[in-house]
């Protein structure tokens, strides 16, 4: 091949600090969760709208910009706007499955830098579990789909447990481990009042609870609930007018790898390699900064990679790194601390609820799951079958 | 796109390769990779219209699952392998395990293809421990 003409700009020194506070998150709120049946997928994001906007201090008259993903109607980004009564300046449906969200907050960055909006509000909603308008083991058989539909490997969880098959044979990661993170997760839970699941739950609870997909057990898995979430993103000149502290946007990175499973580079290797490095960069801090992580769980092996290609640990560590209860209450590593997708909510795309607690945590109004002086936090979403990922880091004036 | 729309333009030579017992898939007429699932460009260096290619259908699994919790069409017939295989001309698909214990199949075992009636009915590429 023909050397290349052109560098890419993430490997280039120009991009490292284009984003560093160039908007922070004003107000966020979830919507009812758990199992809502007298509701639409678009009464939860008004909801959670109206929540998100008190929480700011600020009117849906302000909002000229929406960020909208998800696969419910026919053109949701529309449909959406045409609800709640906002005609948007700037409109973004980037939909890349759970972690579109965290993709939104980039974007919404970038937007606001480029003043092409000062008010962006990122929304979602789902009634999956009430309504059955999403069934998790549906196998689609079109386009690149075709050469895996045969199989019946149930999607997403067969993807993941691939994945994780992978990881066991190369590095001897166990199901022990795994299970030490949902408990760790569920220990979280108990501490927040909205979480869905709140009773105790030990590591042979897990083990015991019945395989899905080798080596994948039932509680190695997210919840199927509805509820929704929304977020307000503002520029910094609007940021300093309110009354709740702001929470910045320090850096921020996303990529992209494949959709299927059979098409990932390396099961072990998540996307976010490339934009947690991203996020690093441009943020300016390093892993030992961190004062709380928040990772995407649709299963427990998600986070376990996440963590490995963030660089929070080696490659094959990332077991004993969650073993033990180091990732729960009290331990050296708060991770997941509103009791994650695995025992809190997850309602389809689980993203935006990621953004919701680092900034309680940071805001310090997470009263019995608080981390203390909490002033720094990552947020890391992945979408798809390990197949996108946006990493944000966001912090404290 | 349902079932019936299949075989697409992209996928017609690969599904007439499985009725005529040969797994094939592309190599790049520009860098040589090998390529799978078959499209009109390469993914490595974006080159068109890569030529077809037959495999041996000699490989190694790369990663496996044995699923438990099968979709509803399939539920009869758990538990079963799904498996990753690594053919020998350097490339990546999904497949199942043709016969045998879904639970002795390893990582790091030889397979071989075979060609048997997926779930549509139409044949599609299983494995067998080689």
């Amino acid at each position: 091949m023909p050397a290349r003409r052109v560098v890419p700009i993430h490997l280039t020194k120009a991009a490292t600090l284009s984003l560093n506070k160039a908007c922070a998150i004003a107000g966020v709120a979830e919507s009812r969760l758990g199992a809502v049946p007298d509701a639409t997928v678009l009464t939860l994001q008004a909801e959670a709208l109206a929540g998100a906007l008190a929480d700011a201090g600020l009117e849906k008259a302000d909002i000229d910009g929406l960020f909208v993903s998800g696969a419910w109607g026919r053109l949701p980004g529309l449909q959406i706007a045409e609800y709640l009564g906002i005609q948007p300046s700037y409109s973004d449906t980037t939909m890349v499955g759970g972690s579109s969200f965290e993709f939104h907050l980039g974007h919404a960055a970038a937007a606001i830098q480029a003043s092409l909006c000062s008010v962006a509000a990122i929304v979602y909603g789902s009634t999956q579990r009430s309504r059955k308008d999403r069934y998790i083991f549906q196998i689609r058989s079109d386009l690149g789909y075709q050469y895996e539909a045969p199989y019946g490997l149930p999607t997403p969880v067969g993807a993941y447990a691939l994945a994780a098959s992978r990881h066991f044979a190369e590095y001897g990661t166990t199901s022990e481990q795994l299970a030490d993170l949902a408990v760790s997760t569920r220990e979280w839970a108990r501490r927040n009042p909205k979480a869905y699941r709140r009773e105790p739950m030990t590591r042979d609870e897990v083990l015991d609870s019945g395989w899905i997909a080798t080596p994948l057990h039932r509680y190695d898995c997210c919840l199927f609930t509805d509820g929704g979430g929304a977020a307000i993103i503002v520029s910094p000149e609007i940021a300093k007018t309110l009354d709740k502290p702001p929470v910045w946007l320090l850096g921020q990175g996303e990529s992209v790898s494949h959709a299927q499973i059979s098409e990932m580079p390396d099961l072990t290797v998540t996307p976010a390699a490339v934009s947690g490095k991203r996020a690093f960069d441009m943020a300016g801090v390093t892993h030992d900064q961190l004062d709380v992580v928040e990772i995407y769980d649709s299963f427990t092996i998600t986070v376990l990679l996440t963590l490995e290609s963030l660089g929070f640990c080696k490659p094959g560590e990332g077991g004993a790194f969650l073993a033990n209860g180091r990732t729960g209450p009290g331990g050296e590593f708060p991770l997941n601390t509103n009791g994650g997708g695995l025992s809190y909510c997850h309602p389809g795309q689980y993203g935006i609820f990621l953004i919701i607690e680092a900034v309680r945590q940071l805001r310090g109004e997470c009263d019995e799951r608080q981390v203390a002086d909490a002033v720094l936090a990552l947020v890391s979403g992945t979408g798809g079958v390990l197949s996108s990922n946006s990493t944000c880091i966001l912090g404290l004036e | 796109m349902a079932d019936d729309e299949l075989p697409d333009p992209d996928s017609e030579p690969f599904w007439q390769g499985c009725a005529e017992g040969e797994l094939r898939y592309q190599r790049c007429n520009a860098c040589d990779a090998a390529i799978f699932y078959p499209r009109a460009m390469c993914p490595v260096c974006g080159a068109t219209d890569p030529a077809w290619a037959v495999s041996a259908g000699q490989g190694a699994v790369h990663a496996c699952s044995v699923v438990h919790r099968a979709p509803p069409a399939l539920a009869d017939k758990a538990p079963y392998a799904v498996l990753l295989v690594d053919l020998d001309e350097g490339f990546r698909m999904m497949g199942g395990l043709a016969e045998g214990d879904p639970e002795k199949i390893a990582i790091g075992d030889r397979v071989s293809v075979t060609f048997r009636e997926g779930p549509d009915g139409r044949p599609a590429p299983y494995f067998v421990s080689a």
